[in-house]
């Protein structure tokens, strides 16, 4: 009896061990399925999406262009000090550089040079046809080419621009710069412009966000009330908007808004507006933010709409029968359990209104862009891709840092946009 | 009957402008009194519920609550108690805060709803539950909290839609129990709705029934089992052997009636029967008796179709005075029990049998 009853023990274990691997494998084998499914859109995502980005984000702390075309003065910079003169070694390592970089090499460093020291662009490049020519002792050719050469401030600014990596660009999104002892102090007033834009990128973010609140919330309750036809219609009247392109969409603002537009001609034909005084309406900030609040506010109402959708009346039944006016009735239950879709639907919107560029560029006045005009316009028109990249980096940060803030105080669990 | 207290008067409620949900409701409640709205769903019920609640106007009649009318009186003003089918605890809420609602809209002082809510608590046993989230408690919990949420302001009349729909029998059974001992110790009007007519017999005073937008009948349970209005109720109420046949005599107190195979049946004449007229008889299977020593004014042979086991009793259906459907309840273990395609000997005392007008 003994004998037998361990033989069955001995065998459930082997059984056991037997079934847990099965099972794994089991497991294994479905989940490898999983990603086989998923494997093509990661890499879509991977090559075309994270990879660009993270290459562009590098671009703004990246600074190779000036210590890759005058290796030899890195060297001799890194053990030179700013209290001293320039020496003899110091010209003669610039020289060889000059000599042995090809000429476009030294135009990329000299433009990457001139954001240390203006001036030094032509300098440089001047310096460069001279030396190319001239044979040692290289100092009184290059004091020759141009006196400033001579002092300190100007070696200092090519050590400051050798290091591989740059806060330079970063700093300048935000106004900020290095002086030659390398603290952190503020550009002067007149350069000061990333800032503002970064403030008034927010402002007009947070206008449109709120107006889509108080503009959609209503209509996403009526939706939510209402049954059959009228449902529809509302529905296919929200999402309208998403059926012309977003720039018909905007010049039709422009029609509706300039000076002899339909708005306008209608107040002046009630006789409520002075013919010789139209309303300002476009290009400037209040077309900004009529045009973006009308774009952006079905990312507004939908989400609101199918949380109301999800809320019982009974609900409402309930608050009344025990004693809450209508008044209450809203904003203890009601507000409270559509509140998940309003925080999404704002989230959404505010994210959204942060990134965007042609609609301020066609009804905006030169003051309300915002900073993706201004990423573009360092794209695109000045080919810096430092500055391009460190206004992308700044607005990535603040989308995170706000994100979470999100997150901690709501959750971003009890987010629903469907 | 003591105080009047609720009063539907020619009551009638339409929501498409083409027919009546409730047509012509004429209902009294006393004071204090347990009422139950019993019917199968579309009857009107809850619609007469809910207009008592204020969430329905009534397109005609008047209805009155402590004497004042209050047809147009908003909900929030009713002072009105209401349970829901699916308890309506409000999810964004705490339970203390679901139970302090109905007080902070009555600006109540803070000492006083942190008082109430406990003494509230305590009267359904969760004084520990406070703290939690509707949405982890089981249904019975999240019942009781419903039912002190309704009871905390201190109504004189809670009202409750189907409330125990939701639980499974035997919490159901347990929270039937637990409502009308409430009812008793508070003293409190309830007005209740259910389609379980077992439900609406063990917890009512009296039990009203509702079919097609009309009150069949309104009366306390036994009378409602013992003595039905009409066959719907009949029906409604309980099992019940439905012997259809005509009346061929009718005195003071008893009547004759002769079934579809001509045997005639002693029974008592419900109202509004005549000579000649086409009539259905009530009788309840558990009244059917197969003793030997049958002493009843009606005795019959049957043939027994079937025997349906069910525990703690047996079922036979068999045949008899031209019906084939006739159901017999008879005790476990009580004898010798009959065979299908045996004929037997079956009888019931005049009193249980109940001939009443078809509608």
């Amino acid at each position: 009896m003994a004998i037998t009853l361990s033989d069955e023990v001995v065998r459930n274990a082997i059984d056991t061990a037997a079934l847990t691997r099965r099972l794994r494998g089991l497991r294994r084998r479905s989940r490898i399925k999983a990603l086989l499914l998923v494997a093509p859109l990661m890499l879509f995502l991977l090559s075309v999406f994270v990879l660009p980005i993270g290459l562009l984000l590098t671009r703004s702390v990246d600074n190779s262009d000036v210590s890759l075309a005058l290796p030899n003065t890195a060297t001799a910079l890194s053990s030179w000090s700013s209290e001293h003169a320039p020496d003899e070694p110091l010209f003669a390592a610039l020289a060889a550089d000059l000599k042995a970089s090809s000429r476009e090499r030294v135009a990329e460093a000299a433009k990457r040079l001139n954001n240390y020291e203006s001036g030094i662009r032509s300098s440089l490049l001047k310096t460069a046809r001279t030396i190319r020519k001239a044979e040692a002792p290289y100092q009184p050719a290059f004091v020759e080419a141009d006196p400033r050469w001579a002092t300190p401030e100007r070696w200092a600014a090519l050590k400051q621009a050798m290091p591989r990596l740059t806060d330079f660009y970063l700093l300048a999104a935000l106004d900020l710069q290095r002086d030659e002892m390398g603290r952190i102090t503020g550009v002067a007033p007149e350069n000061a412009v990333h800032l503002d834009v970064l403030i008034r990128t927010f402002v007009v973010s947070i206008s449109v966000t709120l107006s889509c609140v108080l503009l959609g919330y209503p209509l996403a309750a009526l939706m939510a009330r209402s049954t059959g036809w009228v449902a529809n219609t509302l529905l296919i009247l929200v999402l309208l908007p998403f059926w012309t392109s977003l720039l018909v969409r905007t010049s039709a603002w422009v029609v509706l808004l300039q000076s002899r537009g339909i708005v306008n001609s209608a107040l002046i034909w009630l006789g409520l507006l002075d013919p010789t005084q139209p309303l300002e309406l476009i290009y400037n900030r209040a077309g900004v933010l009529i045009a973006m609040t009308h774009i952006l506010l079905p990312f507004m109402v939908l989400p609101i709409y199918s949380v109301m959708k999800t809320i019982p009346p009974v609900y409402m039944r309930a608050a009344s029968s025990l004693g809450a006016p209508p008044s209450s009735v809203f904003w203890r239950v009601y507000l409270p359990m559509s509140m998940p879709g309003v925080s999404a639907g704002g989230l959404l919107v505010f994210i959204l209104a942060l990134g965007y560029y042609i609609t301020p560029a066609l009804v905006g006045g030169p003051r309300d862009q915002m900073v993706s005009y201004f990423i573009a316009y360092y794209a695109n028109q000045v080919t810096n891709w430092g500055m391009a990249a460190a206004l992308s980096a700044i607005l990535l940060v603040a989308v995170l840092v706000l994100y979470a803030l999100y997150n901690r105080l709501i959750g971003i669990d009890r987010l629903r946009i469907g | 009957m003591t105080e009047r207290f609720i009063a539907f008067e020619g009551v009638r409620k339409s929501y498409d402008g083409k027919s009546y949900v409730v047509r012509g409701l004429d209902l009294d409640v006393a004071r204090g009194e347990f009422l139950t709205l019993l019917g199968p769903s579309g009857s009107g019920k809850t619609t007469t519920l809910m207009m008592l609640a204020g969430f329905e106007t009534p397109t005609h009649g008047s209805i009155t609550l402590g004497g004042g009318r209050i047809e147009r009186v908003p909900p929030h003003r009713r002072n009105i108690g209401v349970v829901f089918q699916n308890y309506a605890l409000f999810p964004h809420m705490t339970v203390g805060e679901n139970l302090a609602f109905p007080l902070k809209m009555r600006r109540m002082s803070k000492a006083d709803v942190t008082q109430c809510v406990r003494h509230a608590l305590d009267m359904v046993r969760m004084s520990s539950f406070e703290g939690r989230r509707p949405n982890q408690l089981s249904g019975g919990q999240q019942q009781r909290i419903a039912l002190a949420r309704a009871l905390v302001f201190e109504p004189q009349l809670v009202l409750m839609d189907e409330p125990l729909g939701a639980l499974d029998k035997q919490l159901r059974e347990h929270m039937q129990l637990e409502i009308k001992h409430l009812h008793n110790r508070l003293g409190i009007n309830v007005v209740y709705v259910t389609h379980d007519q077992s439900e609406a017999l063990t917890m009512s005073d009296r039990v009203g029934v509702f079919n097609d937008g009309t009150l069949q009948q309104i009366a306390s349970p036994h009378d409602l089992y013992e003595a039905p209005a009409n066959p719907f109720v009949a029906t409604f109420i309980g099992e019940n052997n439905a012997i259809a046949g005509e009346v061929v005599e009718l005195s003071n107190g008893t009547c004759r009636i002769k079934a579809s195979d001509g045997s005639l049946i002693s029974a008592i004449p419900g109202g509004g029967l005549k000579i000649g007229a086409r009539t259905t008889l009530v009788l309840r299977p558990e009244r059917i008796s197969l003793a030997e020593d049958l002493a009843g004014a009606n005795r019959f042979t049957a043939h027994v179709n079937e025997l349906i086991y069910h525990g703690d009793h047996m079922r036979l259906r068999v045949t008899v005075c031209g019906c084939d459907d006739v159901r017999i309840k008879i005790p476990a273990g009580a004898g010798r029990t009959p065979q299908p395609g045996a004929h037997i000997d079956i009888g019931w005392a005049r009193e249980d049998c109940r001939a009443l007008a078809q509608s």
